[in-house]
């Protein structure tokens, strides 16, 4: 079975108008296409695993956004659906975030280890 | 010809980046050796081979279109699928279906076809390797 690495790093773009992250939505697709996928959060995208996040409230005169993004629970969902999510540690820690503001499942990694988690799949895919 | 195949995922809407210039080159370099290549285009790539774009003038140097060149991303698209034929290689472009809807960007120069996911998934598992050039 193929193993890919799709490591995500750029976050809240185009989240809104999407209602969630594209990189994620892929992600959750290509594992349903079969094959083993890990994602990797890294740099701003690391906020993505911080739960209770609340999106809800945008309106544009009457134009309101009913269906807001849910990225917490987002990577809730690729975790049950067999994909690993990995955060990286210093990244975390440079933006104030305990592991204990993260949903259950993601695995914090340290830097160090990021070459290591290459070397485990046959592609990375760094969008 | 090479029996290797390389798949690129692409992310970039034309004139935005110099994403897409790149990623047309290392295409058109791959074709050249006989490489194959796979191309899935996602979120504003589905728009580099919309056939509905046209060259315009440049009222600052007082050109035409014409005398301009202006360069629009589909004619590279379809040069790059006669540079496929010619080098027996094959090209392949699927524009994410879902993305080509949410942008009404339908209407593809020939050799384009329609796909998903599900499209990229096969072309990985495929390929030699995979190349993403994702959105900066």
């Amino acid at each position: 079975m193929a193993k890919y690495l799709s490591i995500v790093e750029r976050a809240y773009h185009g989240t809104l108008e999407e209602q969630d992250d594209t990189i994620l939505w892929i992600s959750h697709m290509v594992k349903k296409a079969g094959p083993d996928v890990t994602v990797l959060l890294r740099a701003n995208a690391v906020n993505y695993a911080v739960a209770g996040q609340d999106a809800s409230g945008l309106t544009f005169g009457k134009a309101a956004l009913s269906v807001p993004p849910t990225l917490d629970r987002d990577v809730e969902e690729l975790i049950k659906a067999g994909v690993a999510v990995c955060v990286v540690r210093e990244d975390l820690a440079d933006r104030g975030i305990e592991s204990g503001e993260l949903v259950g499942g993601v695995t914090p990694i340290g830097r160090r280890e990021v070459a290591g988690l290459f070397d485990q799949h046959d592609q990375v895919w760094h969008w | 010809m090479s029996n290797k195949t390389l798949t690129l995922a692409l992310m970039d809407p034309p004139y935005e980046s110099a994403n897409s210039t790149t990623a047309f080159r290392l295409i058109a370099a791959a074709l050249q050796k006989g490489i194959n290549v796979n191309v899935f285009a996602y979120e504003g790539a589905v728009a580099l081979p919309l056939r509905t774009q046209v060259p315009h003038p440049n009222p600052i140097k007082g050109t035409t279109a014409e005398e301009q060149h202006h360069p629009i991303t589909s004619a590279f698209i379809s040069a790059l699928f006669e540079a496929a034929a010619a080098s027996g290689a094959k090209l392949d472009w699927v524009n994410c279906g879902m993305c080509v809807d949410e942008r009404g960007a339908t209407e593809w120069v020939d050799g384009v076809r329609r796909g998903g996911p599900g499209d990229f998934a096969k072309f990985a598992r495929e390929s030699t390797n995979t190349v993403v050039i994702g959105t900066r």
